[in-house]
């Protein structure tokens, strides 16, 4: 809808601009790789996978990695390596599927309550504050537990745990904005309260969304692998790495290979994207961009 | 006053305050003021004495709390604007009202383009197609004289210069035909030559279009340069209004005085710069009596005391000042 009253190219100007500035700055460029290959990997493990990630072979269990099976197998003969690349397209959707629907709810939220204030923004930010006094991990547990384990209900709760981070931040963006005399000019224009949030107060505030969002990619994903790890997010034979983690502890002690590969792509995921949202926090700062 | 029934813009005693945690302060007293179709009245004062506060109150822009108005009444073509509900409130604005402010660095949304922005305004008020749009647009840009004004609608308001931005913030709330544009102190964040050429064009653009504008400012010479009639405000207060021939003619009121003998000429040589001896006072705890008698150098014996009221003093001459009881 906006794009469409850019200048000609803007839009790819401005992400060709974006990309430039990235690349040169180092540790933004690192987190973008890393989150450029586990994407890629997501992307094509359907093609460039060696085995299936489900069917059992109980000839091949629990074999060392070594030159068939790069990553070694699990109790059931399945290739880990298979199940790892499988395993990133599970935990990306769960990322970006949290992110969307808490960014923008959060976001959403946040605007509603500073740009009113009073009595609105005591409410709804009193209410963030509840959610926010548990540790998130213990929440979305016990939502993840009362809904039923299954993937997706795994993902509502921990987007259910990320909303008031965003309603904050944006919150916090729109009481400074909403100052700012373009908005008291959109309201001499006679523009509605609703309008202005989602017009004037919210795409002033997406440059630290993004950020956000990156960093909290990172922690959902955790989160999510964590639901997974006690049982009540992925279930067995759903590749999801979290999952994997919980089999492969039982064997950690023979076969350290099994819990160990998913294990390391968890960390490397969530330090890509906690490496890339604070770099991107530099990089769309809109005063060292041009 | 004369014409009641004539005027596009009358303010009767009004009166505000803030609520502050320091006390209350009585920013507005009893200030009344009118504006006639097409005429330009200038609004000047010192800065903290309610210039700002009375333009805003005429389109509510003021939260309120800690902002409230206490008494008197905002007639706009004869109706109330302080009863009025939200949604004519929001007709208000814009259709028959519109406002450009101080700063034009940040009057513009920094993420849109001037186009965006231009063409939003236009549509909110009249519903016409893109291409029709984006004509009108053009021929706005055109009329404030931003050459090349087809790349301009491209460009992010960071990319265009103070100067720029002030035409386009012109040209934005003409474009929504208003009858009254509030100008709150719109050349003060600009250099000379530029606000030269903004007042040109916002006198020749408004007169053109038989457009009222209360102009807000507290710079003498602009007001000699572009307006019909000037009030002038103190501590809250209105203390003259005049004709601006008049007024610069023959000012009645010492602050007026001093006000103008403040201007600096290129004529004179001078070793000294003309100014007013002290500050605005707090509005928590105002001086007694005329407000501005603490700095008056000709102070009578009712000055502490009596507060003067504003009455004329000759056809369309009104004054606040026990010098001339009437």
């Amino acid at each position: 809808m906006k794009t469409a009253v850019l200048p000609k190219g803007g839009l790819r100007r401005e992400l060709a601009l974006t990309l430039r500035v990235l690349s040169r700055n180092p540790s933004a460029l690192g987190g973008a790789v890393i989150i450029g290959f586990m994407a890629l990997m997501a992307l094509t493990s359907g093609l460039l996978a060696p085995f299936d990630p489900i069917t059992i072979s109980l000839g091949d269990r629990l074999l060392a990695p070594g030159g068939v099976h790069l990553f070694g197998t699990d109790e059931m003969g399945r290739d880990i390596l298979s199940r790892v690349m499988y395993g990133a397209r599970i935990s990306l959707r769960v990322g970006v599927m949290v992110v969307l629907f808490a960014g923008v709810l959060g976001s959403i939220i946040g605007a509603v309550a500073g740009y009113f204030g009073g009595r609105i923004d005591n409410l709804i930010m009193r209410t963030m504050d509840i959610i926010l006094s548990f540790p998130s991990l213990v929440l979305a547990m016990a939502l993840a537990a009362a809904m039923g384990p299954s993937l997706t209900n795994a993902v509502m709760a921990v987007a259910f745990v990320m909303i008031p981070k965003f309603a904050r931040m944006v919150r916090g963006e729109a009481l400074a904005v909403k100052e700012l005399p373009f908005i008291a000019a959109a309201r001499v224009s006679g523009a509605k309260d609703f309008w202005i949030i989602f017009h004037h107060l919210l795409p002033n505030c997406v440059n630290s969304v993004i950020v956000l969002a990156t960093l909290v990619m990172g922690e959902s994903i955790l989160v999510a692998a964590a639901l997974s790890f006690i049982g009540l997010g992925a279930q067995p034979p759903t590749p999801e790495w979290g999952a994997m983690i919980a089999v492969g502890r039982k064997y950690l002690m023979d076969q350290w290979w099994y819990a160990t590969f998913p294990g390391l792509f968890i960390l490397v995921t969530v330090i890509g994207f906690n490496i890339l949202g604070d770099a991107l926090r530099d990089v769309l700062d809109p005063r060292i961009r041009r | 006053m004369a014409g009641l029934t004539q005027d596009l813009l009358r303010i009767e005693d009004l009166s505000a305050e803030f609520r502050t945690y320091q006390g209350v302060a009585k920013v507005l007293n009893q200030v009344s003021l009118s504006l006639r179709p097409g005429e330009i009245l200038g609004l000047v004062g010192e800065s903290g004495c309610g210039k700002s506060v009375t333009a805003r109150s005429i389109l509510r822009l003021i939260p309120e709390p800690p902002f409230k108005i206490t008494g008197g009444r905002i007639l706009f073509r004869g109706r109330d604007v302080l009863k009025l509900p939200s949604g004519e409130l929001r007709r208000l604005r814009g259709n028959s009202i519109s406002m450009i402010f101080q700063e034009p660095m940040s009057s513009l949304n920094p993420v849109f383009t001037v186009g965006n922005q231009m063409m939003e305004v236009v549509n909110l008020h009249q519903r016409v197609g893109r291409t029709r749009a984006r004509e009108i647009c053009l021929e706005m840009l055109h009329q404030v004289r931003l050459p090349d004004a087809d790349r301009i609608l491209g460009k992010y308001p960071h990319e265009l210069s103070g100067g720029m931005r002030q035409r386009v913030m012109i040209a934005m709330e003409l474009s929504c035909r208003p009858d009254l544009l509030i100008a709150d102190e719109p050349t003060t964040a600009l250099d000379v030559t530029i606000q030269g050429q903004i007042l040109t064009i916002l006198a020749e653009l408004t007169r053109r279009k038989g457009v009222s504008v209360l102009f807000i400012t507290h710079d003498m010479s602009v007001i000699a340069q572009l307006c019909d009639r000037v009030a002038v405000m103190y501590a809250g207060m209105v203390v003259e209004i005049a004709g601006v021939r008049d007024l610069f003619a023959a000012p009645l009121h010492p602050y007026t005085r001093g006000l103008i003998s403040s201007i600096t000429g290129l004529e004179e040589e001078t070793d000294h710069l003309e100014h007013i001896p002290g500050v605005v006072p707090s509005l928590i705890d105002p001086p007694g009596g005329c407000r501005f008698h603490p700095r008056c150098d000709q102070e009578l014996d009712p000055c502490p005391r009596l507060a003067p009221r504003l009455i004329p003093v000759e056809p369309g001459h009104y004054l606040a000042c026990h010098l001339y009881p009437g």
